[in-house]
């Protein structure tokens, strides 16, 4: 290689320098230097080949393009340098536009090849490798056909329309019906009369697209007509952009398990022997009634008892005495029931007879009645002809004014009452004796250790102003959480515990928590939380150390005077002179305020009233809630409160009306200007957590 | 499948003049050069990289390779490096895009000593179980784990320091890894509008920062010179590094397991 170097700006170190910076550049920098060197020298090999012979070889040319797009030299921009520095060279003897054009040629027919070889490979790959994804698509489609068809779970699959679109094998068995009988169907079409409330509207919600899945034991009528009850999991499947589109039911056959649950249902809540409700489903039915009752709503038990039962027993055997209780259940279910009332077996030969929505006590005495007549005629057993008379105690009560145990512990006593008064009765419960009867049971025995044991709590009835019906004040109301007789009110145990001194811990004890509680609320909530009203039994009112004992109180509870009110009796007073009217206006001095309870069930000393620095007069429960639903005896009842309201306005009373139950009376009392109220209408006695709900409430 | 979203292998072949690309992945690739000229340099240094880290590693005695993010070998497969050193290397390409994978078991259909797994980096236990990973990872013999370019698309919450844990703890004695990864130092001006066009991709890019990258590092003995941009490692002719290194964005080293 001689002469000059050809001049040009790539071409300063002659043309093979030249040639080799090039290639240096742009794809020659990936290459290891040794593989560059030798396809720099293989290519200025090539190039200068051409000039040898006298024929210009233009294959050469061609071929050192070629090798460059081997070695990856595809950039056009490399091409352009090339043609530039070949054109600017002495190679080729002049012929340099043939050499640069069949090097341009070969570079772009080795380009053109690789480009195709490569798109083809590319798109051989994408072709694979789909045909790959739909083949794994197709295998995980057969096994989840696989899966659907041999499912032990029926599996059943609808538009969000209800339209059945597939159903798997185990749920046509479920619904013994073939795929035709299925295809095409409703899912709203599938109800049936016990469906579990709510299901429809689940589904619903599923198919709209407001839940995602829902769960039930749901009963489906069979092609066959049979029922068979399932537990339904119905899901929601949604596209790509979240709509609903299809609905997936799983179904398991529940149909034995239901069965079961149904025989051990009626097993566990009724009595083997007479097939009778047992005691379990009578307290069932009986606390329902209590749960939510309507205001004013009573109940009637009969307490049925059979009188000489044990002789029938003992002298003509067990098996005598089954067949006896089980015709005499016959009997009383065949005279009680078409009357719509419920009887049950408590056990032994202890029978009930439960009146819900009673209408009075001529009714529940009417029951008993019933009861009595049915047993009149003898039972033939055997050839024997046994005569069997039974005793009933008749109770009847509005729901409100007790608890179903004691409900049912009065009903017995009132029993026991008949048993003593001669057998072959009916005894009305009679709420005096029944007081009494239960302190001779176990109070009195228990009533000492029962406050140490902590068997004492306190309810809180609300008193509300009429003017707006805001919470006013609460009253305290102890009660005994007995361990043999359940709940006991304080008309239960109040009697002996003033009979036999206890009142005064007890009455203590009260003052102390109701003390301690109002501090509480009135931290709590400041303004608005409710005055308290404790009621003194006339022993406190009569005790020297009452006031002493309330400013104690009153310190160590933090409790402002002025939130406390005691609530006495008129029978609490005997005269101006007595003492006790000394205590109570150093009570007065204190801050504390105090009521008249039971206003005109006692003595109802007006004159008295005048003396005594009472603040307030709560009108009693029987004057409201004797009211009757119309007529004369209305009228004088109404005009008889308006007369009390008016009489402590005058004495400068405030006046609350006790045993408020119905709006009407509220707004009655109301308008008659009567200040606050009590009663059902304003709220039962509750734990203080619910009065707390309630102020909180009464806040937002 | 889909061919009308761009895919980062193929985007990658045409940044490297290849024709394995639709026309999604050219829009996209010219796109981005556009806005960054120097793209197609970074691919060829990073592909110089590789090569120059696979011969390295081959001088060092490794036979066993596994090139996980392996793609579309455009040019300088790792068997075809490797083997001009140490003939009868063994390699495992791993890639998660199922063309790259189908592309590459076109290519080494006749090539018994080479191997393409489907899978995917960021399920790492997965990645290990494969039966050919598992022949390739068995005792004995030393393995090179090739991260090149691939852990910038996996993103923090997949965890990536866990998933090179994970790896490195199943490889055998005298192990090595070779690392290269986007930093967010080189162009700091270029980071956020790169990584915004890769977010249409189904391979989001992550570049991090020189620390990050070098903490990937953990259990592994760091040969010369270190962590450092892709045209400082090791350049066989000096003039090689050029003035401005950092311009090239991809961090690379290579370490031998502890």
């Amino acid at each position: 290689m001689t002469g000059p170097p050809p001049a040009g700006d790539d071409t300063a170190n002659g043309f093979p320098e030249s040639w080799a910076l090039l290639l240096q550049s742009g794809q020659g920098a990936a290459m290891h230097p040794g593989a560059l060197r030798r396809l720099v020298a293989r290519t200025t090999a090539l190039l200068h080949h051409t000039e040898h012979g006298a024929d210009f070889d233009a294959g050469s040319a061609e071929e050192a393009g070629a090798l460059l797009v081997d070695a990856h030299f595809t950039d056009p921009e490399l091409l352009a340098r090339a043609v530039g520095l070949l054109h600017g060279s002495d190679l080729a003897q002049g012929r340099t536009a043939e050499l640069t054009g069949a090097f341009a040629a070969g570079w772009a027919a080795a380009l053109r090849e690789r480009t195709l070889q490569e798109q083809e490979a590319i798109r051989l790959a994408a072709d694979t490798a789909r045909k790959e994804a739909e083949r794994a698509l197709r295998e995980s489609e057969a096994r989840f056909r696989a899966l659907f068809e041999s499912a032990a779970i029926g599996i059943g699959i609808g538009d969000v329309e209800g339209n059945i679109l597939a159903a798997n094998k185990a749920l046509q068995d479920i619904f013994g019906a073939r795929p035709e009988d299925l295809h095409g169907r409703r899912v709203n079409d599938l109800v049936h009369p016990e469906d579990t409330p709510g299901v429809w509207e689940a589904y619903e919600e599923l198919v709209s697209g407001k839940r995602e899945h829902f769960q039930f034991d749901k009963p489906y009528y069979r092609q066959d007509g049979e029922v068979v009850w399932t537990h339904l999991t119905c899901s929601l499947i949604r596209d790509d952009e979240g709509l609903p589109v299809y609905q997936v039911a799983m179904l398991e056959d529940i149909t034995d398990r239901y069965r079961l649950q149904e025989r051990l249902r009626h097993q566990a809540t009724h009595d083997p022997l007479t097939g009778l409700p047992n005691r379990t489903a009578f307290f069932e039915r009986l606390e329902a009634l209590f749960e939510s009752p309507e205001p004013g709503a009573r109940f009637g038990l009969c307490y049925v008892d059979l009188d000489g039962f044990k002789v029938v027993n003992d002298s003509l055997g067990h098996e005598m005495g089954d067949q006896l209780l089980a015709a005499v259940a016959l009997r009383l279910e065949a005279a009680l029931r078409p009357l719509g009332h419920l009887v049950a077996r408590l056990g032994g030969d202890e029978f009930v007879v439960l009146l819900e929505n009673c209408r009075g006590e001529q009714e529940a005495v009417a029951a008993a009645k019933t009861v009595l007549a049915a047993l009149a005629k003898p039972v033939p057993i055997d050839g024997h002809r046994l005569a069997v008379g039974a005793s009933v105690g008749v109770l009847e009560r509005p729901v409100a004014a007790t608890t179903p145990m004691a409900a049912v512990r009065a009903a017995d006593l009132t029993l026991y009452r008949a048993k003593e008064e001669g057998r072959g009765r009916w005894t009305l419960f009679d709420p005096q004796r029944n007081a009494r009867a239960v302190s001779r049971y176990a109070v009195s025995v228990r009533m000492p250790v029962a406050l140490d044991r902590g068997e004492f709590y306190i309810d809180y009835q609300p008193l509300c102003a009429l003017a707006d019906g805001s919470l006013a004040a609460v009253e305290a109301l102890v009660r005994w959480r007995h361990p043999q007789l359940g709940v006991l009110g304080p008309d239960e145990f109040i009697g002996t515990a003033e009979e036999t001194g206890l009142i005064m811990p007890l009455g203590r004890w009260v003052l102390e928590q109701a003390c301690g509680q109002a501090a509480d609320w009135v931290k709590q909530f400041g303004d608005r939380a409710p005055q308290i009203n404790v009621n003194l039994a006339v022993r406190q009112v009569r005790n020297a150390g009452l006031v002493s004992d309330i400013d104690r109180i009153l310190r160590s509870s933090g409790l402002d005077p002025r939130m406390l009110q005691l609530e006495i009796t008129e029978s609490a007073v005997v005269g101006p002179q007595d003492e006790s009217v000394r205590a109570l206006h150093s009570l007065v001095d204190l801050g504390v305020s105090l009521a008249v309870d039971d206003f005109g069930t006692g003595w109802s000393n007006l004159a008295y009233l005048r003396d005594l620095p009472v603040s307030s007069l709560k009108i009693a429960g029987s004057f409201v809630s004797d009211l009757k639903e119309s007529g004369k005896e209305q009228l004088l009842g109404w005009r008889i409160i308006g007369g009390l309201v008016s009489l402590a306005h005058t004495l400068g009373l405030t006046v609350t009306a006790e045993g408020v139950e119905n709006a009407d009376h509220a707004e009655r009392l109301r308008v008659m200007g009567c200040d606050w109220a009590q009663g059902w209408h304003f709220g039962r006695p509750a734990r203080p957590e619910a009065i707390a709900r309630r102020i909180t409430d009464s806040l937002r | 499948m889909d061919l009308d979203r761009p895919n980062a292998a193929r985007v990658y072949d045409y940044y490297l003049g290849g024709s394995h690309n639709f026309a999604a992945d050219r829009e996209m690739a010219r796109q981005a050069v556009k806005l960054w000229p120097d793209l197609p340099l970074i691919m060829r240094a990073n592909r110089a990289f590789l090569r120059r880290s696979v011969q390295y590693l081959a001088e060092q005695g490794i036979t066993r390779f596994l090139d996980i993010g392996s793609g579309i070998p455009t040019f300088g497969a790792v068997h075809e490096i490797s083997r001009d050193i140490r003939p009868g290397s063994r390699v495992v390409y791993v890639d998660k895009d199922p063309v790259a994978v189908a592309h590459s078991r076109l290519l080494l259909k006749d090539d018994p000593l080479s191997q393409v797994v489907h899978a995917d980096l960021t399920d790492p236990a997965d990645l290990l179980a494969r039966p050919e990973v598992v022949e390739l990872l068995a005792p004995g013999e030393p393995v090179a784990v090739l991260l090149v370019a691939v852990l910038h698309f996996v993103t923090d919450e997949e965890d990536p320091e866990g998933i090179v844990a994970t790896l490195r703890d199943a490889l055998p004695p005298g192990s090595a890894l070779a690392l290269c990864h986007a930093s967010l130092e080189g162009r700091p001006d270029q980071a956020g509008p790169h990584q915004d066009l890769y977010n249409r991709t189904p391979t989001p890019l992550t570049m991090r920062s020189m620390e990050r990258i070098r903490g990937l590092f953990d259990g592994f003995e760091l040969v010369e010179p270190g962590v450092v941009y892709l045209p400082q490692w090791r350049p066989e002719v000096p003039t090689a590094v050029g003035p401005h290194p950092e311009r090239m964005v991809g961090v690379v080293g290579v370490g031998h397991r502890r």
